[in-house]
């Protein structure tokens, strides 16, 4: 039996999670199909045909998609379920909206946010933020499946050339109803494809310290900025900004952690990382344990040095 | 209008796991265990919603062993009136759950049910979103923002990116983000207030319901521990090590 992916998109391009969810989908060694839901989303579908190793896409357009509602995403794939072994969305906020009221209505225990694939229906998965990984064997049919993007290498996003058919929609489930959305308008590239990662903590003071004091560190880069939770509750910059357990899941190339103390909460959403920098006063703070290389001293003073030194 | 509240028994935030010499789970004896934070935060907005006026009755209900009576104490505690603990020493993984709170929903009609987004325990992130499912009602998930208008609500949800703003109709199931509030303490004269408080117990062979896991647990590890690297003198240093050891600027 096929393996079905479901494509994260914006309708006109994939998002790099959908990758990421193929190259989790391939180590189960069975023929991949992508269902790209959406409306005028044409573009996304072509994108997902051209995904290395990709045997189908399955389209389905429709204006009660357009805003991937989890009651009309969630009984599209619940039509389609049974054709599959397996059905995997990347842990996104859609995929983890969408996929667990899928697999109530198949009646499946979803297995979320996998870090690795042991076999066809067993996988790793952390829990408690990640201090500890267990080994779950699913004994449903269907094995229903979030995939913790940073654990798996994208698949190549061309070199497939998948035959693409349409697939009819559900009615609207008329339950809920899309009423409008603030998008964080930046120029910096997303906190979850970042190759490098700015992040500030408590330490930081203010959310105008992350204006004057980061973010010439983070142009400097080319960096996408993160926050600590204490950041966010402290109010200090906008929640999906938020890296850890409860916030985003990063593994970027350089992560610098900036008055960031390093609960383990946090930790758990970034210790993936290649390399981390910390620069904390603290010598004693939990992020030294951590971090390749730490710089102990006033951020205030520390940060407007390293911005210098990178212009040389 | 009735609103439901479902709240978890976990291992306290502040608590540093250990996980069990023979791998087949974290210790759990002899730990300090609380409401799952995020539950908390739906007790509380629940609360709120019947200060407004908005709420008639709030119900509390934990699914699990004897000691989750000590967590609907503290959703008492915080301003639920009263509570139902379906009881069982059964491992409940989130289908189960999502099974037993449908039960518990058909005997009493709410018209909302809060519950958090995610147990801090296994990370799921499930529970709300099956139990909608099951019940066939609306979802809004990851809310920072409830605003009742019966016969619907407006929920503002934490979103990748950003913020949402959906309408759902009413009966509904959403589940809470940090944002939505920050929980109050509870005060002593609250806390003997709740002791007077009604607590229910079911069995979940009353509900009908086959908890069984669907999950088998094969082993529970310790993740590859990060070695702790270099402090560096200066700035200088750093970007030196960035630029030539590690090769990512």
């Amino acid at each position: 039996m096929a393996v079905l992916v479901v494509a994260e998109h914006d309708h006109g391009k994939l998002k790099k999670a959908t990758l990421n969810t193929v190259a989790a989908a391939q180590k189960l060694g069975s023929d991949i199909h992508v269902l790209v839901a959406g409306h005028q989303s044409g573009e996304a579908a072509k994108a997902a045909s051209q995904i290395a190793g990709v045997k189908k896409v399955l389209h389905a357009d429709a204006p009660q998609l357009g805003e991937f509602l989890a009651e009309n995403v969630a009984a599209l794939v619940v039509s389609i379920a049974k054709n599959y072994s397996h059905v995997l969305a990347p842990a996104t906020s859609n995929g983890k909206d969408v996929m667990p009221r899928a697999a109530a209505l198949l009646d499946v225990q979803q297995v979320s946010d996998i870090c690795g694939v042991e076999g066809a229906d067993t996988f790793v998965r952390p829990i408690y933020a990640g201090n500890a990984l267990a080994t779950v064997k699913s004994k449903d049919a269907i094995k229903v499946i979030t995939v913790r993007t940073t654990a798996f290498d994208a698949a190549a996003a061309s070199g497939g050339s998948a035959g693409i058919e349409t697939l009819a929609a559900p009615a609207d489930a008329g339950l809920s109803s899309f009423i409008g959305r603030e998008v964080s308008k930046s120029e910096r590239p997303e906190l979850t494809a970042a190759k490098i990662i700015v992040s500030g903590g408590r330490g930081m003071g203010s959310g105008e310290n992350f204006t004057k004091v980061l973010e010439p560190l983070a142009d400097k880069l080319g960096a996408a900025m993160g926050a600590s939770r204490a950041a966010v509750d402290a109010g200090f910059v906008p929640n999906d900004w938020q890296v850890g357990q409860t916030g985003k899941i990063v593994a970027p190339d350089l992560y610098i952690a900036v008055g960031i103390s390093g609960a383990i909460q946090h930790l758990a959403g970034m210790k993936d990382s290649r390399v981390i920098v910390a620069i904390n006063k603290d010598e004693e703070a939990p992020i030294f344990q951590v971090a390749d290389y730490g710089l102990v001293g006033d951020l205030f003073q520390l940060v407007p040095t390293v911005v210098e030194e990178l212009k040389k | 209008m009735k609103v439901l509240v479902a709240v978890k028994r976990v291992v306290d935030f502040n608590v540093k796991v250990r996980v069990k010499a023979d791998q087949t789970g974290v210790e759990t004896a002899n730990v300090k265990m609380s409401m799952n934070p995020f539950d908390e935060i739906a007790v509380e907005a629940a609360v709120r919603l019947k200060e407004a006026g908005a709420a008639t009755e709030i119900v509390a209900v934990s699914c699990g062993v004897q000691a989750c009576q000590e967590t609907l104490r503290t959703a008492l505690a915080i301003g639920a009136d009263r509570a139902i603990l379906v009881e069982t020493s059964e491992e409940l993984q989130p289908l189960a759950v999502a099974k037993l709170l449908k039960a518990i929903c058909q005997k009493e009609s709410p018209q909302l049910v809060i519950l958090g987004k995610q147990a801090i325990d296994d990370d799921s992130n499930q529970t709300g979103q099956m139990l909608a499912a099951l019940l066939g009602w609306p979802q809004a998930t990851f809310a920072s923002k409830i605003e009742l208008a019966p016969p619907g609500a407006k929920v503002t949800r934490e979103v990748d990116g950003g913020l949402e703003t959906v309408a759902i109709r009413l009966p509904a199931v959403i589940t809470t983000d940090l944002r939505l509030n920050e929980p109050r303490y509870v005060t002593l004269p609250n806390i003997m207030k709740a002791k007077k408080k009604t607590l229910e117990t079911l069995k979940p062979d009353a509900l009908g319901v086959d908890v069984a896991p669907r999950l088998q647990t094969l082993k529970v590890v310790e993740p590859a521990k990060r070695k702790a690297g270099i402090k560096v003198a200066d700035a200088k240093a750093l970007v030196d090590k960035l630029r030539n050891d590690a090769k990512v600027i």
